[in-house]
């Protein structure tokens, strides 16, 4: 199989003065293309630092990460954006959008850094990223104008209009009700379907019961790392949640 | 990343602040336009002075006694009670100076001029009849008057629209009889109006007689007070002015090592020494605008830096999603040149339109020169970059974990 994510013994420490934090101490895993892996854990088990190295925008202070065969461990500054660009879409719990600037441009922004698109195809990509997330009715809302339901949306048509290999969300749930984050999670999964290979970082069980895989952290190291036998419809579930009572 | 997204994305990001950016550029606006107005100001003055210089005739050469004699203890005479230059001399000069076109003799008082109830103080001039071609000077009406008038010393006389407008109202001056200083003058001439000379001199309140008319008859003297004479073409007017010199220190008999007794001056000396002080003028200006240039760029700068400090999140999602440091710097850059060269455009507008605005209201001639635009403006790419860069490096160098988690 295809392995997107392969991780060795991967470290980060932060030294603040005299203290040393180390946020990840040793972990191993892969990732195979399609999978839906979620990661979880309490605050401060290194959550956020994992995606973060995973996502190429920081380096491990030891341990091998090779993305979709790429070493990553020895790429440069701008050889890491450009892997950010071209492989990687980020959704951020906060959405992260421009503010006063249409969803359609919103989405249009990794194209912006991608030379090889022209402006017609960076138009039409977009468009169609958006019609994805079942926006298109919104192409020209601004984010002030756009539930955060929508916001979150938009945030995951800009995620995916670079085509990426690997798609990162921290905490993408985190600001949203239920209703909406299973109409997220409903989305996710519908991506996850047509082949994507998702992360996802989650405080919430009941979100992580949508996902094929569940690794838990705890101090910097994995504690489980399970199959889900059990995958749950976001989908259905967000039916049974508006069925009148 | 290629210019054109480059531009885009700088464009969309003045879009978002449009107010922002609008007040930012209004220091370079300003500026811009303030270098412009003043320095149109400036050269638009020292044009008109050089104009008004080169109409009094630009091959033109004057010719006076200088104060080398003294008198008792060493004081110097005033130039005009010097009886140094003759007929003779401007005989001479026309006769013998190869570069020197026509000479004109010239001997002029005050003296109230009158006729029927009028009167009016005014200034005569006695001069030949080459006058009028040595000063550029043309008639609106009537004739010249002729050597045959000078040789007879004639009472005819050509008359400034000052003095018809004053002692002849509404009336045909032509064949009329004035009275200047009891001597009865014919008019045979009228000159064409002038107005003002560059130091607010009314040019034609003046009456023009033949010269002997004026020595015989009104001053009763024989020297002359000043020879105008006029060089064949304006490069001609140095070694006109040799020859003349030359001419002179013979007829004068001085010895080589004596002085001249006498000053010849080009208009070509006249109007360089007058442009250079109304050259510091425009340049007096052009700096102090220019200050303001410097205020507006700075202006610049200080946005710029808020707006790295408060786009910071911005930032932090633009690296993550494939920005490289560059892209960033370049975009900053980039928006910061927008600005400064939007700003130097509507600047030149404003300028352009200011001085028109200043000629049209005040009567103030104003001038912009290319140069002054093309300076004004480079100045302005030039502080957008300057003022730009540090901001940029700032934005570019931000870490993009941080950078996304600042609030
Ligand atoms: N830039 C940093 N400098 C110093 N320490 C850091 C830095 N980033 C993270 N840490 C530390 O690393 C550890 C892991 O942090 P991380 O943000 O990955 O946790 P998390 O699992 O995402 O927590 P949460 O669920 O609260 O988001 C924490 O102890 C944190 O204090
Ligand atoms: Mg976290």
């Amino acid at each position: 199989m295809n392995k997107i994510v392969d991780i060795r013994d991967l470290r980060r420490e932060f030294v603040m003065g005299d203290v040393v934090v180390k946020a990840l101490n040793g972990i191993s895993f892969s990732v195979e293309a399609g999978e839906f892996v979620t990661i979880m854990g309490s605050s401060g088990s290194g959550k956020t630092t994992l995606l973060n190295i995973l996502g190429c925008l920081d380096k491990p202070t030891s341990g091998t990460y090779l993305l979709d065969g790429i070493e990553v461990g020895t790429l440069s500054r701008d050889e890491l954006a450009t892997l950010r660009n071209q492989k990687i879409g980020f959704v951020f719990q906060s959405y992260n959008l421009l503010p006063r600037t249409s969803a359609l441009e919103n989405v249009e922004l990794p194209l912006m850094y991608n030379p090889s698109i022209g402006a017609k195809e960076r138009h039409e990509r977009a468009k169609q990223a958006l019609e994805a997330v079942r926006l298109s009715d919104r192409i020209h809302h601004l984010p002030n104008q756009l539930s955060g339901g929508q916001q979150q949306r938009v945030a995951i048509a800009r995620a995916l209009v670079n085509n990426p290999v690997m798609i990162l969300a921290d905490e993408a749930t985190g600001n949203l009700d239920t209703k909406t984050s299973y109409d997220i999670m409903s989305l996710m999964q519908e991506l996850n379907h047509q082949g994507k290979t998702i992360v996802f970082v989650t405080h919430e069980p009941d979100i992580a019961a949508f996902s094929s895989r569940t690794i838990t952290l705890r101090d910097g190291k994995i504690i489980s790392d399970r199959q889900n036998t059990n995958v749950r419809s976001a989908r259905d579930m967000l039916e049974a949640l508006q069925e009148p009572k | 990343m290629n210019v054109v997204n480059l531009l885009r994305i700088a464009l969309r990001a003045l879009r978002r602040n449009k107010m922002r950016a609008f007040l930012t550029m209004l220091g370079v606006i300003i500026g811009v336009s303030a270098v412009i107005a003043m320095v149109a100001i400036g050269q638009g003055s020292k044009q008109s002075i050089q104009d008004q210089l080169t109409s009094m005739g630009s091959n033109m050469i004057t010719i006076r006694p200088s104060s080398r004699q003294t008198i008792g203890g060493g004081a110097r005479l005033e130039a005009s009670t010097l009886q140094t230059l003759t007929v003779k001399d401007a005989e001479a000069i026309a006769s013998k100076a190869p570069h020197v076109s026509a000479v004109s003799p010239m001997v002029s008082t005050r003296g109230q001029v009158i006729s029927g109830s009028y009167n009016w103080p005014t200034t005569i001039q006695g001069v030949s009849a080459g006058y009028l071609d040595i000063r550029d000077w043309e008639l609106s009406d009537g004739i010249p008057f002729t050597d045959d008038h000078v040789r007879g010393a004639a009472k005819v006389c050509i008359v400034g629209q000052t003095i018809v407008d004053n002692v002849l109202p509404g009336q045909d001056p032509i064949g009329k009889t004035i009275r200047f200083n009891k001597v009865p003058f014919m008019i045979i001439g009228r000159l064409t109006q002038k107005g003002e000379n560059a130091f607010g001199q009314d040019q034609d309140d003046i009456i023009l007689a033949p010269y002997t008319t004026v020595q015989k008859r009104i001053l009763a003297i024989t020297h002359v007070q000043t020879i105008f004479a006029s060089a064949v073409d304006q490069e001609s007017s140095e070694v006109a002015t040799e020859e003349i010199t030359e001419i002179l220190r013979a007829n004068h008999k001085l010895q080589p090592n004596d002085e001249n007794d006498f000053t010849v001056r080009t208009q070509a000396e006249l109007i360089s020494t007058v442009s250079s002080t109304s050259q510091m003028l425009t340049i007096l200006l052009a700096s102090i605008a220019g200050i303001s240039l410097v205020v507006g760029g700075i202006g610049i700068m200080n946005i710029m830096y808020v707006s790295v400090t408060e786009r910071t999140k911005e930032i932090g999602l633009r690296m993550s999603i494939g920005a490289k440091g560059r892209d960033i710097l370049l975009q900053f850059l980039t928006e910061a040149i927008l600005i400064s060269v939007t700003g130097g455009i509507i600047g030149v507008v404003l300028g352009v339109t200011v001085s028109k605005l200043i000629t049209v209201f005040f009567a103030w001639p104003t001038l912009v020169s290319e140069g002054s635009v093309v300076l004004a403006f480079v100045v302005c790419a030039i502080t957008g970059i300057f003022f730009g860069y540090y901001p940029a490096l700032k934005a570019s160098r931000l870490d993009p974990i941080e950078a996304l988690r600042y609030e």
